[in-house]
């Protein structure tokens, strides 16, 4: 199994029935694709809509029916749509339970940076730094390295998108979360052991007695 | 409300125009306008849009022909033209998280000085904004937006000028359709008065300036 769909389906076990959800771009997008037909749970479209629905088959996209990036998707029935001030009501008011985000850094406090390299790549903060802000938990979807370079770090350098602290990060490598400011190893990757996740974290992790293997 | 054309309306926008432009990546934006901006080459424009949409569509289209000056948007990413022109400084980005965005234009339609929100807050984005702790919570003050012209696109228009939208089209349209000093409307389908209902009309009449006659 590929790094992207392994983080895909672990962070797919975080759903629960009737969350509302919002998936970032990248690797958060492929989680949809994981989520069992058994749980309802809703996505939103920070464009506009909650309950999309899947890419509609060729000759059948709707013009005015797209996701976040421009790209057609579809609706599922029971969706709606509303404008841009309800949709980030919804997402800075605390009434979307996860968002999952892509991830440039993030730092043992929990800190997250992912939407700016300074005179390299600036293409803005879009609707992440509102996601990181309001959402009820952030999870963080994103491969442990860039290059060779841990993105587990022990303090962000690049720009932050908020100062709330996201609630766990999967990669292909452990799933981590934070405790009282710390950042801790929760679980290893299949085929992973805790010292080779060690090798590969910049930031200084606190390591439980038992580490439990990732379930996908 | 008054009938135009489209050559027409975009004749009474001058030169170094303020403008807000509906649609999110060029769904639920009015094109015509933009083509007609285009072809009468309104320069110097400030714009306030949510994105710079991708080149050949949307507000693409102002940045491809340099009619731009100032943006002020939430995401510029997907359309390379935008940042080579940011880069070069031909044109001054603004870059705002889309929910403060859409809210200061929200402001500036309701007649509200700013709002008080948590997002940005202890990033780049507070360099220059007031602080303010409201019950123990750090919120930063971000200040309304307005626009000599809105550019609204709409599903359906009645010949009053009511508005409905359809589905992702809606996006910023009817918050820009309160924010500015004129409001310039282009429709998919014009209807007589009482096609929409009333409880599904979303931008209320008296807020359309000028509807763009189709066809």
């Amino acid at each position: 199994m590929d790094a992207q769909t392994l983080i895909a389906r672990r962070v797919a076990r975080e759903l629960r029935s009737g969350n509302l959800v919002n998936l970032g771009i990248g690797i958060p997008t492929l989680v949809a694709n994981y989520v069992p037909p058994e749980l309802k749970v809703f996505f939103q479209s920070e464009n506009g809509l909650i309950g999309t629905g899947p890419i509609p088959e060729q000759g059948m996209a709707h013009p005015h029916l797209t996701d976040a990036g421009g790209r057609p998707i579809s609706a599922l029935p029971g969706a709606c749509t509303f404008d841009s001030a309800m949709s980030f009501g919804l997402i800075r008011g605390g009434h979307v339970d996860i968002t999952v985000l892509g991830g440039l850094q993030v730092d043992a406090k929990g800190h997250l940076a992912n939407w700016m390299i300074p005179g390299k790549m600036v293409p803005g903060m879009g609707g992440a730094m509102d996601l990181v802000t309001g959402a009820k938990r952030v999870i963080v979807a994103m491969q442990h390295a860039a290059k060779g370079k841990s993105k587990i770090v022990q303090t962000c350098t690049l720009p932050l998108t908020s100062s709330r602290p996201v609630d766990l990060v999967v990669t292909e490598f452990a799933v981590m979360g934070f405790a009282e400011g710390h950042i801790a190893l929760l679980e290893t990757a299949p085929g992973v052991s805790v010292a080779e996740v060690m090798a590969v974290t910049e930031a200084d992790l606190l390591i439980p007695e038992s580490v439990p293997e990732m379930k996908i | 409300m008054r009938t135009v054309s489209a050559e027409e309306a975009v004749a009474m926008i001058p030169n170094r125009a303020r403008l807000m432009v509906g649609g999110f990546m060029g769904v639920g934006t009015p094109e015509r306008l933009l083509d007609e901006l285009v072809r009468q080459q309104k320069s110097e424009l400030s714009l306030v849009c949510n994105d710079a949409a991708v080149p050949g569509k949307g507000v693409g289209k102002l940045i491809d022909a340099s009619l731009v000056s100032t943006l002020t948007a939430s995401h510029i990413g997907l359309n390379p033209k935008a940042q080579q022109q940011m880069m070069a400084k031909k044109i001054a980005v603004d870059l705002v998280p889309q929910g403060t965005l859409v809210e200061r234009i929200r402001a500036g339609g309701c007649g509200l000085g700013g709002v008080l929100t948590p997002t940005g807050a202890g990033t780049i984005v507070e360099e220059g904004k007031r602080r303010i702790e409201v019950d123990g919570k750090a919120f930063l003050l971000e200040t309304a937006l307005r626009s000599d012209f809105a550019l609204i696109h709409a599903f359906l228009a009645d010949y009053l000028g009511n508005l409905a939208y359809v589905l992702t089209a809606r996006n910023f349209n009817p918050v820009m359709a309160m924010a500015a000093d004129t409001v310039i409307v282009t429709a998919e389908h014009i209807v007589p008065v009482g096609v929409i209902a009333p409880d599904h009309v979303v931008t209320p009449a008296p807020l359309v300036d000028y509807l763009v006659a189709n066809g």
